[in-house]
């Protein structure tokens, strides 16, 4: 404690020390029920066998993991050769999920900008206009995209109409598409902490750097995208993980071939066909790569702060 | 002697917002290596012109010349001007060293070479020891002499500072004068300064534009403009002051004969444009009047102590006239000698050094 005040004060610290702890027990709770507990879970059915009907039997098995990297097992008689297929739905995962934070960024950091440099008696109305489309469901956001997309959709038609194109695109049961589908669904939350990050920054900063022969484009750069960095990883955070890990985008709008983690790891769960050990086990190895290059970036980006310092 | 050529000229300046107009047809020429301030009040347009000159603002009518070449049009980037502006605007995410060398880079120089020149300029503002350090490790003063440093790396032309020492506590903002006071006169770089606060003004200028509500009020020196005030409102702005309201009875031999609401008559140097009969305002700086017991043969008012005010160096007396108004009397307490303080309640006679009362029209 930086200042003891005489008589009695510390006690009156200590209560307010514990209740304190007491006021943060339901961010505990809610951290534990509903992550925590969530991800124990997985990781003990993980390893179990599997039940034909859905569900788990409880004895332990190396088979989910067994069955997504091998292809012959790697207890059978052969010798265990990698299988691709799990491992290549991963890899396009990460590409889709990457590609659509980066449309995300693309479209979400001017939208954000021009947001916070609007006088602030607008702001919260743009805000609120960039939300508005989310207070619908997301399936039926991601229909109604197929719909735009689609060959006899407004996009084409459009486009015929202008002359770009004689025949329709196709769009649909593309990777474009699903790129656009998750760029749609996760979009506020790159705009809205990068908006938090630009309303924050300080403007004179660009005039210094304008001042000091900087052009607009060397301030952008150099000066407002260093400062307001924070927001632009959590935006990027925000809209890689969900996209990840979803499902909707690429049943509807990609197609059999487009196949991503989520739709995999959904089919495992669903109905009686499924596979609750595997895709458990899909859902862990997720999990794992994506802590690991969050732990690294943050260690790099650590590492850097201090290398300026 | 060869005319120099001036750092900035300003030709029938306007700035206008929407229907507001900032500022009102302002022309002045700031001289090559001078110490220019510009005073106001919040709200007179100071910093408007400011900006202007660097570039932040445009011109909606006029025109900006920075040593004969018309700049009003070209971006901030491209004006050989710099600035220290108000918060500092130091980025936050490089250190010192490399927030001083930004500039340099910006104008063409390698790494290497602007580091180096960086490093010179730091040690000039005597942070070479801070270098490594981000801004939000260094105190208000300390960021000040960095946002300094940045700003005279480049070799600016002219020097634009936004009242760089309001954030500063009054003993650093004294040491920051001087220093500010003796950088110029090393560098030979024009400053162009801008203050809200008069005794800076006083302290640092070569001369001074007086502003206020989007006009120049008066240009000159800083003696000038404290000693001979060309209206009220810069007689009332710079230091402390006696207005009185008078009536001119007489005019001859360049003397105004003013007569006091009570019919006590002052004898003030005549201003042009002052006839018999005009309403006007006589200064009196409280410091060149004088109290007694006893009327003395220069110029005498009368009135009653009210109350001694001690201000260290001096005593403030304030008396009521005996025609009403109140009036503030400054004694040296070196100067007071074996004299004593008068009292509350004393009767006393003002008197006015020679030349001290000086007539203003509104």
């Amino acid at each position: 404690m930086a200042i003891s005040a005489p008589d009695g004060e510390p006690a009156v610290s200590n209560t307010y020390h514990k209740s304190r702890t007491w006021l943060l027990l339901p961010s505990w709770v809610v951290l534990g029920a509903l992550s925590l507990v969530p991800a124990i879970l997985m990781l003990v059915y993980s390893f179990l066998t599997k039940e034909f009907r859905g569900g788990v039997i409880w004895e332990f098995s190396l088979a989910a993991y067994d069955q997504f990297f091998f292809d012959r097992g790697l207890f059978g008689d052969d010798s265990p050769t990698l299988d691709w297929t799990y491992i290549a739905i991963f890899w396009r995962s990460f590409w889709q999920a990457g590609a659509a934070t980066l449309l995300s960024l693309a479209i979400g950091f001017p939208t954000a900008y021009f947001i916070a440099t609007r006088p602030v008696q607008t702001r919260a109305i743009w805000v609120f206009l960039i939300t508005i489309p989310y207070w619908v469901n997301l399936l039926i956001r991601t229909v109604s995209m197929k719909f735009l997309l689609r060959d006899e959709g407004p996009l084409n038609l459009s486009l015929m109409a202008v002359g770009l194109i004689d025949s329709p695109l196709q769009i649909v049961n593309t990777n474009l598409a699903v790129q656009l589908g998750l760029f749609y669904s996760y979009l506020p939350f790159m705009v809205l902490p990068i908006y938090a990050a630009v309303e924050r920054y300080d403007f004179s900063l660009s005039e210094a750097a304008a001042d000091l022969y900087a052009s607009k484009w060397v301030t952008l750069h150099r000066i407002l995208l260093p400062v307001t960095k924070p927001g632009v990883i959590a935006g990027c955070i925000l809209v890689f993980v969900p996209s990840l890990g979803s499902f909707l985008a690429p049943d509807l709008l990609g197609g059999a071939k487009n196949y991503m983690i989520g739709s995999l790891i959904e089919e495992q769960f669903k109905g009686n066909a499924g596979n609750w050990p595997f895709g458990a086990a899909a859902s862990m190895i997720l999990l794992t790569i994506v802590l690991v290059i969050l732990i690294a970036f943050a260690r790099q980006q650590s590492r850097l702060e201090r290398g300026r310092v | 002697m060869e005319q120099r050529e001036n750092a900035i000229d300003i030709r029938s300046a306007v700035k206008r917002y929407g229907s507001f107009t900032a500022l009102k047809e302002i022309s002045l020429s700031i001289r090559d290596n001078e110490f220019f301030t510009l005073l106001g009040p919040s709200g007179c347009g100071k910093t408007t012109l400011l900006r202007m000159i660097a570039g932040f603002e445009a011109v909606s009518e006029g025109s900006i010349y920075l040593f004969g070449e018309e700049i009003e049009n070209l971006p901030p980037n491209r004006r050989p001007v710099n600035t220290v502006f108000q918060n500092y605007a130091l980025f936050p995410h490089l250190n010192v060293l490399d927030n001083v060398a930004f500039g340099l880079e910006m104008k063409g120089r390698s790494k290497l070479e602007a580091r180096e020149k960086a490093g010179l300029m730091l040690e000039l503002v005597q942070l070479i020891d801070f270098s490594a350090r981000r801004p939000s490790q260094l105190s208000g003063g300390q960021q000040q002499r960095v946002a300094l440093a940045r700003a005279l790396a480049p070799q600016p032309k002219v020097l634009l500072l936004d009242e760089p020492l309001s954030a500063l506590d009054l003993k650093l903002r004294k040491t920051m004068q001087l220093e500010l006071k003796h950088l110029q006169r090393e560098t030979g770089i024009t400053f162009i300064f801008v203050t809200h606060d008069q005794e800076e003004a006083l302290t640092m200028s070569d001369r001074i534009a007086v502003m206020s509500s989007g006009q120049l009020q008066q240009l000159g020196s800083p003696r000038d403009i404290y000693e001979t005030p060309c209206n009220m409102f810069v007689a009332d702005f710079i230091g402390d002051t006696n207005l009185l309201d008078v009536q001119v009875d007489a005019v001859k031999d360049g003397q105004a004969v003013c007569r006091l609401a009570g019919g006590h008559q002052l004898n003030c140097e005549q201003v042009e444009g002052v006839g018999p009969g005009a309403k006007v305002h006589v200064c009196l700086r409280p410091e060149r009047t004088f109290i007694s017991e006893k009327p003395t043969e220069t110029e005498n008012l009368q009135g009653r102590v009210v109350e001694n005010i001690f201000i260290g160096t001096d005593i403030t007396t304030l008396v009521e006239l005996v025609e009403g108004p109140g009036f503030t009397v400054r004694t040296s307490n070196s100067d007071r000698g074996s004299q004593g303080i008068f009292e509350p309640g004393s009767d006393v006679f003002i008197n006015l050094e020679p030349g001290a009362a000086r007539l203003l029209m509104d």
